[in-house]
């Protein structure tokens, strides 16, 4: 047990490390933005600034903060941690099922696939037992229905599911 | 899945078609089973938008249709969004669009992949009118002082104001430089509202709204119309403000450049939908426009209330489609590649 | 005194309970309305409009039916701040700025302060509003007439220069964030020259990034990855229910008088001219933290970061709908549905509305009076409900809140393509706070990022390219001055002392 906790409270990844991941994502943006803005005509004409005149600059100030935070980060001299691998694993059990549940959105439907995501999440992190998260999961589904489709006709994504029962 | 959706639709049409036969022998025998979406491609507030809100609340007023009818705003990319989704949506009865002259300058100025042979022609709804404003506090009495005041004043300083880039505010504006020798700057705004409001605030010089975006502030005596983009005058007769009816405006052709240009108001649906469908909608449409309450707003805004459904519809939007297209060309709005 | 006249006639019209009981129904759909993301007041007024339809048959049905679909209006704006205050996720744009301080103090366990200086606040920038509509209205009318694309630049750069100043984090990671928000604004089709930018041939971003996907996103979605670093709980829980807090609370606020006074006047101008509720938030909760005694401690979880932004927006939601009856040109979307109402009832917003249609006009004026007081007691009332949200176990709320907030994003315009793009900005939101990038400049540049060039550019357009545009009058000019002045309040202020310095010296 206590080589396990230690083990979580080792550092996944170092603040210098995300730092020049997320500095290197900026320029890259930056870099991006200024290529189109060339394409759309960067200049100050006569009756004022062309469409890519402001996004070219807005590029090039992308990059130098790019630059800058990476610089400052790589100069740190001290060693931080971003997250622990304990921080990160939970984060990962929260984030990984969520984008599950986004691909599962455009397959089954807004509502299946939410009342699948809220019983996966009471069951798997919530330890409740089957009959209470059968009654939110399936309640709170219920609930957005009536809100959305029946009552404001708001028609959100449906599935194979309400195709059958014939309320899409 | 579809399969079955379809089966069991037709199920229920043919049950309700029954019920339907026992009752009132004239009912279509399609009907929609679900809300449908009707979808503005042009932000709030504006003409086309106006329009739709007017449309819902009749259907709802009178109860048109038994299943509820929801605005939907989709207007990015100058209404790009909105036609996107109806032609991407083919086959789906639940949706029906309404359209502005975007259907053709969107497509032709940003090269934007959509065309109105993606969607199915429903019915034309009226036609809209486009009328030169000038602010009421200014010297101009009528469209050929305020050309000769903006000749004189030469080019790049009279402002003229309008809606979005590239479109049929722009085009008009285009046309009449061509016509007339001036110069006028073109200052885009998101909506005619707003152009209206900003021509009463005098930060630009003219403009070219519809008479429906323009019309509360023509009656307020704040704004004064010049003259009519059309190639015969308004038949709305009543006064609107106190000494001027809408037939009282002089056509720009009277005084001394020939421009005309209508804009479309019609409905469509997404491509490949039934007969069946398309017929439920014109038959809604219909009752729409005979409601007391259309024909005020057909008053209010001096729409040409031409209707075509049909071949005739679809034929009107081809020749439309290739006007545009050498307006455009002409105006140097096209895309590359166009 | 013909206004007070007008007015009292006006109670007479709106003042019956079949009325108050409509307002009930109205502020109680409102509020539901505000808390989702997902709903927008357009889709409650949409609804109820067929309703009041037959409402309109009976005499006076007219004035109730705009009673119904205001007060939604009313509700909506209240119901903003409930989702903002207790898991950091804006139910209404013009709730973000509420987040900054609102959050921090449902975490310290004061939701239920947090949300009755809110709901207070709200109340007093629309009372505030309704006085001026009340009586100053003519005037107020012309005052909206004077902006012009130059103006409206400058007051965008006032809002900038008001929210933007010295701050905790470093200075290049602010840029960067700002940057980035207006880079995300630039994406979709120029309104200018009608060009397509940074769309790059994808169809999904041709309507651009829409600020309450990247909201959503970067501060609901972020904020869950977050608190689940440290478990599972929300710090919330530990929030005691006390039926007096809403009396505590009454009697800390006046200390905050002067707070308050000129978030209403902040919310009142953006509305009028019209800015809209957002930009208004923004600009007053930056002016609260320049000019407060507390200022360091804004971000932590301090009463006037709730109070200032939530004032202003609620005067600005409210004076707006003066520029929509007198202008016909709506703020909002939900204004605008209530514009087509107008119509179909035959009446025409414009200059003669308030003498064409005085009795529906005072009516709806009075009823602003009534349906805010209306407003306050439900939502007060509602307070230790809204608070014991906060008592649900983490694992059966937090999921929810995902749910909503996936479905919020799907709503903005129908695309499953919003929903990745929440999901990333969700990773982005955490990765950013936890490098110390701050947020808010994000978001206010993806806000008021096009906004400003497109102003920027119909002014250069007007001018032919001469930047003396934003100095050609005493209106502009005057703002663009303050607004510089504002950007460089703490040079001057440090020069200031200095100077103050040597003379105290000598």
């Amino acid at each position: 047990m206590a080589s396990n906790q230690e083990n979580d409270e080792r550092a996944a990844t170092s603040v210098k490390v995300a730092e020049c991941i997320v500095a290197a994502v900026i320029i890259a943006l930056g870099v991006l933005v200024m290529v189109d803005s060339l394409r759309l005509g960067n200049r100050w004409v006569s009756d004022g600034p062309q469409a890519g005149y402001f996004p070219f600059y807005i590029g090039v100030i992308l990059c130098i903060s790019g630059a800058v935070n990476a610089l400052r980060a790589l100069r740190d001299p001290y060693v931080r941690t971003f997250v622990t691998r304990g921080q990160g694993k939970l984060v990962l059990l929260v984030l990984v099922p969520l984008v599950g549940y986004v691909a599962l959105i455009a397959l089954l439907g807004i509502y299946v696939a939410s009342t699948i995501y809220i019983a996966l999440f009471m069951i798997w992190l919530g330890k409740y037992g089957w009959a209470k998260t059968a009654a939110v999961s399936l309640g709170v589904s219920l609930a957005f229905f009536l809100m959305f489709e029946v009552w404001f006709k708001v028609p959100l994504i449906k599935g194979p599911l309400e195709t059958a029962l014939g309320l899409n | 899945m579809q399969l079955l959706s379809r089966s069991l639709s037709l199920v229920s049409a043919a049950l309700l078609s029954c019920a339907a036969l026992t009752v009132s022998p004239v009912l279509a025998a399609w009907e929609p089973n679900k809300t449908v979406e009707f979808i503005v491609p042009a932000g709030t507030g504006g003409g086309a938008d106006q329009m739709a809100r007017m449309i819902q609340s009749i259907v709802a007023k009178h109860q048109l249709m038994k299943q509820s009818l929801v605005v939907v705003n989709k207007g990015g990319g100058a209404g790009a969004e909105g036609f996107l989704e109806v032609k991407g949506a083919t086959g789906d009865p639940h949706k029906i669009i309404i359209t502005l002259s975007n259907l053709f300058t969107t497509p032709l100025a940003s090269g934007v992949p959509f065309s109105w042979k993606d969607l199915t022609p429903v019915s034309m709804l009226a036609l809209d009118q486009f009328v030169l404003w000038v602010n009421a506090e200014m010297p101009y009495k009528n469209a050929k002082d305020y050309i000769d005041a903006a000749k004189a004043a030469g080019p790049s300083k009279f402002k003229m104001g309008g809606t979005g880039s590239k479109q049929e505010d722009q085009i008009i504006t285009v046309a009449v430089e061509k016509l007339t020798g001036t110069k006028f700057i073109y200052v885009p705004f998101k909506g005619g509202g707003e152009v209206a409001v900003q021509l009463v605030g005098k930060h630009i010089d003219s403009s070219v709204n519809n008479p429906i975006e323009a019309v509360a502030q023509w009656r307020g005596g704040k704004l004064r119309p010049l003259c009519l983009f059309d190639t015969k005058r308004s038949s709305y007769t009543a006064k609107v403000t106190t000494d001027m009816a809408w037939s009282d405006i002089p056509t720009c052709k009277e005084s001394g450049f020939d421009v005309d240009y209508l804009m479309l108001r019609g409905i469509f649906m997404p491509g490949g939908v039934t007969a069946e469908q398309t017929q439920y909608y014109l038959d809604v449409l219909k009752k729409v426009r005979d409601t007391p309450e259309w024909k005020k707003f057909m008053e209010d805004g001096a729409f040409n209330t031409t209707a075509l459904s049909g071949k005739e519809y679809a034929d009107w939007v081809a020749k439309e489609e290739k006007r545009h297209y050498d307006l455009m060309k002409e105006a140097a709005f096209l895309a590359p590649g166009k | 005194m013909d206004e007070i006249q007008s007015l009292i006639g006006g109670f007479g019209v709106a003042l019956s309970w079949f009325n108050l009981m409509l307002m009930l129904v109205g502020i109680m759909l409102g509020v539901i309305i505000g808390v989702l993301p997902g709903l927008g007041g357009a889709n409650g007024v949409a609804i109820l409009l067929p309703l009041t339809f037959s409402m309109a048959q009976q005499p006076g049905g007219a004035t109730s039916g705009i009673i119904l679909l205001s007060c939604i209006y009313w509700g909506a704006l209240f119901g903003g701040a409930i989702t903002s205050i207790l898991f950091n996720i804006p139910g209404e744009p013009w709730s973000v700025a509420t987040t900054f301080d609102g959050y921090p103090m449902a975490q310290k366990g004061e939701a239920g302060r947090a949300l009755t200086a809110a709901f207070s606040g709200s109340f007093v920038g629309a009372l505030f509003a309704v006085l001026l509509i009340t009586f100053l209205s003519p005037l107020v009318a012309k005052f909206a007439l004077k902006f012009g694309p130059a103006e409206f630049f400058s007051v965008y750069l006032l809002t900038f220069c008001a929210f933007v100043g010295l701050s905790k984090e470093a200075p290049f990671k602010v840029v960067a964030s700002m940057m980035l928000g207006f880079a995300l604004a630039a994406v979709g089709l120029d309104t200018v020259t009608g060009q397509l930018r940074m769309t790059f041939g994808s169809t999904s971003l041709l309507k651009g990034f829409d600020f309450l996907i990247a909201v959503i996103g970067l501060f609901g979605i972020g904020e869950i990855l977050q608190t689940m670093e440290e478990g599972l709980a929300f710090k919330g829980v530990r929030a005691k229910l006390k039926a007096r807090i809403v009396l505590d609370t009454w009697k800390e606020l006046p200390r905050y008088w002067m707070t308050s006074l000129r978030s209403c006047v902040v919310g009142c101008f953006m509305g009028i001219v019209p800015g809209g509720a957002t930009p208004a938030s923004f600009m007053s909760y930056g002016l609260a933290k320049k000019f407060s005694k507390d200022g360091d401690k804004f971000g932590t979880g301090v009463i006037e970061g709730v109070t200032a932004p939530e004032t202003a927006a609620h005067a600005a939601g409210t004076s707006a709908l003066l520029p929509m009856l007198t202008l016909g040109v709506p703020g909002s979307p939900t204004a605008a549905v209530l514009l087509g109402g107008l119509m179909i009832w035959g009446l025409q917003p414009g200059p003669l509305l308030f003498t064409e249609q005085k009795d529906f006009v005072w009516g709806l004026i009075a009823s602003m009076y009534l349906g805010n007081i209306v407003g306050l007691i439900v939502v007060l009332t509602c307070v230790p409900l809204f608070a014991s949200i906060l008592r649900i176990p983490f694992s059966i709320i937090a999921p929810v809140i995902l749910v909503i907030c996936a479905i919020g994003a799907y709503t903005v315009h129908s695309s499953m393509f919003d929903v990745w793009m929440m999901l990333l900005f969700g990773v982005v939101g955490y990765v950013f706070k936890k490098l110390g990038y701050p947020l808010a400049p994000l978001v206010l540049a993806l806000v008021l990022g096009d906004r400003a060039e497109d102003s920027f550019r119909q002014s250069m357009l007007m001018s032919q390219g001469d930047m003396g545009i934003l100095f050609s009058n005493g209106l502009v000019g005057g703002l663009t001055t303050l607004a510089l002045t504002l950007l460089f309040w703490p040079l001057i202020s440090m020069v200031w002392d200095k100077v103050r310095g040597v003379r105290g010296k000598s």
